[in-house]
């Protein structure tokens, strides 16, 4: 059963409808083709009407769909299965809010990272709801490491309301932990790019998110906090969070507009989470092209090019 | 059963007998009370002289009490924020930073300057917390980022002082990124083999924690000060029960191998110039 945002109910009682019309055409052996022709054309109409007229917090809202695919269901789409999960880091446990490991994409080997999420309620506590603790970002770190040195290109892979804070968490260095990633990462010598497929927040976003190609998917928000959490400290209220998301221009278009991000990849018309395979190929076929266009720079130059993007970006008078 | 009973409730001198402290003149520690000349405060670092206790202090107070003769050249000095999104909440941005920096005398949230420390150069970047709690925005990451050029021109090592609430939620994404920004310029400082010390004071937390505040070569604190990712308010709600004492305070992220040394604000100049002597020699 897949679920309906509010702003996608129109959607849903279209769907039914044809549905409907399909099993009373089946039934009866009445010819319903033209019926059901107008009403598909009328869902897509719809589809086109909501999908292009999206407000910022409605973004968040798809961002956080339970029917958005999640790291692993891209990694296993785009590497056809070939791909094999490593696991810890190597001082603490294995974090299952964040997973890595190679893969291969039509024959190249690329180390992929990506927080990960989980289907169901049980699979969402295993995942720790996609908030990685200080092991998950010092696995992340260890295999871009493993990567560098043996010159495979890495891609990451960004879903997370945030870096987990609890009592371990801060323990045992989230802070460092993210920052030392942070650092590492801009002086990577292999590409390295990143996708947020779903949810940006914050530190904990970037901690797997400095690269030379930093891209969003339509439907996913980044900045430096939730819209929740920005209504509930600037606004002293939870009920601000529309106005907040507005506020933060947190979307894939406004993070572009600004700079702060390199490219928008663009859903299928009615999102990546109705239409799973086609956002696949998409992704897959961005990927390829971003690693035609890297893979022969040459090491110095991508570190120095990766330095000078972020060093350009903030406004100052 | 109680020992005394109180006779007459509530307090009964009366408003005119109450005795105000001139304004200026004297300062209460914040922690024990005690009363202190402000010359005296001064002179002994802003420290109380009788339970230690560490009071927030400045950019300028920091410069005075490195820098030798409390001589410095200060880099950059008028930078200030721009309003890349329009951001209003409760107040437009821009008119919440015209505010500030009338009511601080300040132009934002973090000042740079170069300077002699037990006669060995050093370019320090030092945050005022009192500039919307110290918050890092693209004026912080600029002036970072200028400060880090200058300690390699002139080849010197590197302090920041922390004292930050994390990013400053009015630049959103630029702030963040920042923290990539700011990252990246302590990678090329590195590759100068110049070192960076970074000192966190009370209090240091989320993303200046998440980024440089933890990337020193030698990361070192003021007593207690509170050093976190996320605050301990938020801790507290995640995890639904009380934290233990001292949490997230300078001796619990020592204990917990984050900090290479807490050094007493009195004791901060010879130390810093001992370490900084051990780097150069």
């Amino acid at each position: 059963m897949s679920v309906y945002l509010d702003f996608e109910e129109p959607l849903k009682a279209l769907e039914e409808q044809i549905e409907q019309t399909k099993e009373i055409g089946a039934s009866t052996e009445v010819d319903m083709t033209d019926k059901i022709n107008e009403l598909e054309s009328l869902l897509s109409e719809k589809t086109k009407e909501i999908f292009t007229g999206l407000t910022p917090w409605q973004r968040v809202q798809l961002s956080r769909h339970p029917d958005r695919p999640y790291s692993l269901a891209y990694i296993n789409a785009i590497t056809d299965g070939n791909f094999q999960e490593y696991h810890g880091d190597r001082s603490v446990k294995d974090d299952k809010a964040m997973i890595g490991g190679f893969g291969s994409i039509d024959g190249q080997t690329v180390m992929f990272i990506g927080q990960q999420k989980g289907i169901n309620t049980k699979m969402r506590q295993y995942r720790n709801f996609g908030m990685p603790n200080p092991e998950g970002y010092r696995k992340a770190l260890r295999l871009m490491k493993l990567a560098e040195k043996f010159d495979k290109p890495i891609v990451t892979f960004i879903d997370t309301p945030g870096a987990f804070p609890g009592l371990e968490a801060e323990e045992r260095g989230q802070g460092e932990a993210i920052a030392r990633n942070i650092y590492e990462m801009m002086r990577l010598k292999v590409p390295v790019i990143c996708i947020i497929i779903g949810e940006g927040a914050s530190g904990g976003a970037l901690g797997i998110g400095v690269g030379d190609k930093v891209v969003m998917l339509e439907n996913t928000w980044y900045s430096v906090i939730s819209p929740e959490s920005c209504s509930s400290i600037l606004w002293r209220s939870w009920d601000f969070k529309e106005i907040a998301a507005d506020a933060l221009k947190l979307t894939s278009t406004d993070m572009k507009k600004n700079g702060l991000v390199d490219e928008v990849i663009k859903e299928p018309i009615n999102g990546a989470h109705r239409s799973q395979e086609e956002m696949f190929e998409i992704v897959k076929n961005s990927i390829k092209e971003y690693l035609t266009e890297l893979s022969p720079q040459k090491a110095d130059k991508r570190i120095n090019d990766r330095i000078e993007k972020f060093s350009n970006m903030g406004v100052w008078k | 059963m109680s020992w005394f009973k109180r006779h007459k409730e509530g307090i009964t001198t009366s408003t005119k007998e109450k005795k105000e402290t001139p304004e200026g003149l004297w300062s209460k520690c914040t922690k024990c009370k005690t009363l202190f000349t402000a010359d005296d405060l001064a002179k002994n670092s802003y420290v109380c002289d009788r339970c230690s206790h560490h009071e927030r202090i400045g950019s300028e107070e920091y410069f005075n009490i490195l820098f030798d003769g409390g001589k410095f050249t200060e880099l950059d000095a008028k930078l200030t924020s721009g309003d890349p999104l329009k951001f209003t909440d409760t107040k437009d941005y821009v008119s919440r930073v015209k505010a500030t920096q009338k009511s601080t005398g300040l132009v934002d949230a973090i000042r740079t300057a170069k300077g002699k420390v037990d006669g060995l150069d050093l370019v320090v970047a030092a945050m005022d917390f009192s500039f919307i709690g110290g918050s890092l925005g693209s004026v912080m990451g600029e002036k970072i980022a200028r400060a880090i050029d200058e300690a390699i021109k002139i080849k010197a090592p590197f302090m920041i002082i922390s004292k930050s609430g994390g990013a400053r939620m009015m630049e959103a994404g630029f702030s963040l990124m920042q923290m990539a920004k700011v990252s990246g310029k302590l990678g090329q400082l590195a590759e100068h083999k110049l070192p960076y010390i970074s000192f966190l004071t009370d209090p240091t937390t989320g993303g200046v924690t998440a980024s440089f505040a933890m990337l020193g070569d030698l990361n070192i604190a003021e007593p207690e000060a509170l050093i976190a990712f996320a605050g301990p308010r938020v801790v507290k709600e995640t995890i639904g029960r009380d934290l233990p004492e001292g949490f997230q305070r300078s001796e619990f992220v020592l204990e917990h191998g984050f900090l290479d040394y807490i050094v007493d604000r009195t004791e901060l100049k010879e130390t810093l110039a001992k370490s900084l002597k051990f780097f150069k020699n």
